[in-house]
């Protein structure tokens, strides 16, 4: 599985998913997909654990203690802000739906 | 090695992000599609605590809390004004992680001595380089877009050439950490990556930040999946191509959307060509009005238009504004608000501006849907908008925003625009629109203009 010819398919694959996927996106969302996608990256969280965790040294500890903290607040934050976001949009959807049946 | 279940849930939770993306990206399903993607970020955190042997469970625990906190008070506190700032600060500390992890992981596996395939060292150097670049161009934007500093471009002598020589440095220094990896090389590499972004950034200005963003948003995302390499974590690596995949693309939308080219938006200001204008206010004459004027011309229309701008969402008058239109409806005038799609200070901001004054959905007509409206409009009434109905975009091909699609606001009957002041936009340019015979302007307060037009418009 390290061969490297696999991962570099892997990522071949996903560049085309990750086009593939939004193409359709209308300018409407553009802030909050843009904002949505910078919370999936906040997974680096999941590198940095991986690192701090496998570790005694303690200059390794000290800077990766700090790398969970900046990933944490990218992943958890993204999340967070993208939902208040898309709250706004979804609110008036369903009074927008009963406007339509009282008329 | 990594256990054949773990695999399998990491691949899951993949495709979970991929189905979040997806979801993303249309309106009915953007909510469910993010909370998809939260999800599967939680579980792929939880699982290493299940199935490795972590040391230090408590110091890593901890730093997710304060980094959770953090991140959740700064999404909550945020007002949608700030979103875009917002989302390069989010940007700019995940990049900032990832280089990080990197350069942690290069030591770990230094010391541990054995001997590194190239490819896993050339990814590490890519992490480290493009992670920092990501977290100081970010800073700058956010610095930017906060105004803590100008956010026009920052151009002076030399800066050129020593961009290009420190990103010359940059590539030779990751050279330098692919032949005889050691820890100084890689940690030169991750100082000159910040001073690289700083350099990128600072030219930008304008309306282009926000699409610089989006750009380094797209670096992070490739930064994590070299991260998901080095670490041979395939989660990381999908995950990471994704974002920046779509990321990239989402760039090029946006820049489409505003007529310009991604290299003109970052390089354009080194040539004099960037959204650099002068920014100063003219004294040319206008024709200026008070708000019983304006009422009585809004009052006996057919049919308005309202060009919202980020200056309502400064004066924070998107509630007044709705006040009035609804009170303009109650009257018989057909009103509907012409969404530029780079409204406000990024793509889709003026939308969820306006989302959160609670204007009906239906009354928003994007712009290709209303351009041809306005030469049947009584009255355009452009609310603290300018660069995106300046006629320069269709008529100066010198002007910085020149071949930017513009809403046709100079084809309505009258334009009325409320203004704090004759300044130009954020693009810095002069908009002949206000000196037009058919132009009204009343100034003042975005909110206190809307306030008064209110109560001038239930007196008629």
């Amino acid at each position: 599985m390290s061969e490297p010819v696999v991962w570099l398919t892997i990522f071949i694959l996903s560049v085309f998913v990750g086009t593939e996927v939004i193409s359709k996106v209308s300018s409407t969302l553009h802030t909050p997909l843009m904002s949505g996608a910078n919370a999936i990256h906040g997974i680096i969280l999941l590198g940095a654990i991986l690192v701090t965790g496998s570790s005694d040294n303690t200059a390794v500890l000290v800077v990766g203690f700090i790398a969970i903290v900046l990933a944490a607040v990218n992943m958890v934050g993204g999340f967070v802000v993208t939902d208040r976001m898309l709250q706004m949009f979804s609110r008036k959807k369903p009074k927008a739906v009963k406007k339509g049946a009282d008329a | 090695m990594t256990p054949t279940w773990v695999q399998l849930v990491y691949l899951a939770c993949a495709v979970c992000f991929i189905l979040a993306l997806k979801g993303l990206s249309g309106p009915k399903t953007a909510r469910t599609g993010n909370l998809i993607g939260a999800a599967a970020a939680v579980v792929g955190i939880i699982l290493p605590f299940i199935y490795l042997d972590l040391r230090h469970v408590w110091l890593i625990v901890a730093g997710i809390v304060v980094g959770a906190i953090g991140g959740v008070v700064g999404a909550r506190k945020v007002q949608m004004t700030q979103m875009p700032q917002m989302v390069a600060l989010f940007n700019g500390v995940g990049g900032g992680a990832a280089s990080l992890v990197a350069l942690l992981e290069l030591q770990e596996r230094l010391t541990a001595g054995s001997s590194i395939h190239w490819f896993i060292l050339a990814a590490t150097a890519f992490t480290i380089g493009v992670g920092a670049i990501s977290f100081s161009g970010s800073a700058i934007t956010f610095a930017k877009l906060q105004e803590l500093m100008t956010s026009r471009p920052v151009v002076f002598p030399g800066l050129p050439v020593l961009f290009g020589g420190g990103f010359i440095a940059a590539v030779a220094l990751a050279v330098l950490t692919v032949t005889g990896p050691n820890m100084t090389v890689a940690i030169i590499l991750g100082v000159l990556g910040l001073l690289v972004g700083l350099l990128l950034v600072l030219p930008v200005g304008g309306a282009d930040v926000p699409i610089v963003i989006s750009l380094l948003n797209a670096f992070t995302g490739l930064t994590v999946a070299a991260g998901g390499y080095v670490l041979q974590n395939t989660l990381l690596l999908v995950a990471g191509t994704l974002v920046g995949a779509s990321g990239t693309f989402l760039t090029l939308l946006m820049a489409r959307a505003m007529g310009r080219s991604v290299t003109n938006i970052l390089f354009g200001a080194l040539k004099g060509g960037s959204t650099l204008g002068a920014g100063v206010a003219s004294d040319r004459p206008v024709r200026s009005a008070g708000p019983e004027d304006v009422a009585i011309l809004l009052g006996y229309a057919d049919r308005v238009i309202i060009v919202p701008g980020y200056g309502l969402a400064v004066a924070q008058a998107q509630h007044t504004l709705r006040e009035l239109v609804d009170v303009l409806i109650a009257r018989g005038t057909k009103v509907d608000y012409a969404i530029h799609p780079v409204a406000g200070r990024m793509p889709g901001h003026m939308n969820v501006l306006l989302a959160e004054a609670q204007v009906p959905y239906e009354q928003l007509v994007e712009m290709d849907d209303i351009n041809g409206e306005f030469k049947h409009a009584d009255v355009a009434l452009v609310v603290g908008a300018n660069d995106v109905v300046n006629p320069a975009a269709k008529t100066t091909p010198g002007a910085p925003i020149y071949g930017m699609p513009i809403l046709n606001a100079d084809d309505a009957q009258q334009i009325v625009f409320l203004k704090r002041s004759m300044r130009p936009g954020f693009a810095g340019i002069e908009n002949e629109l206000l000196f037009d015979p058919k132009t009204t302007l009343l100034f003042g307060d975005a909110k206190e203009s809307l306030g008064k037009l209110l109560n001038a418009v239930k007196a008629l």
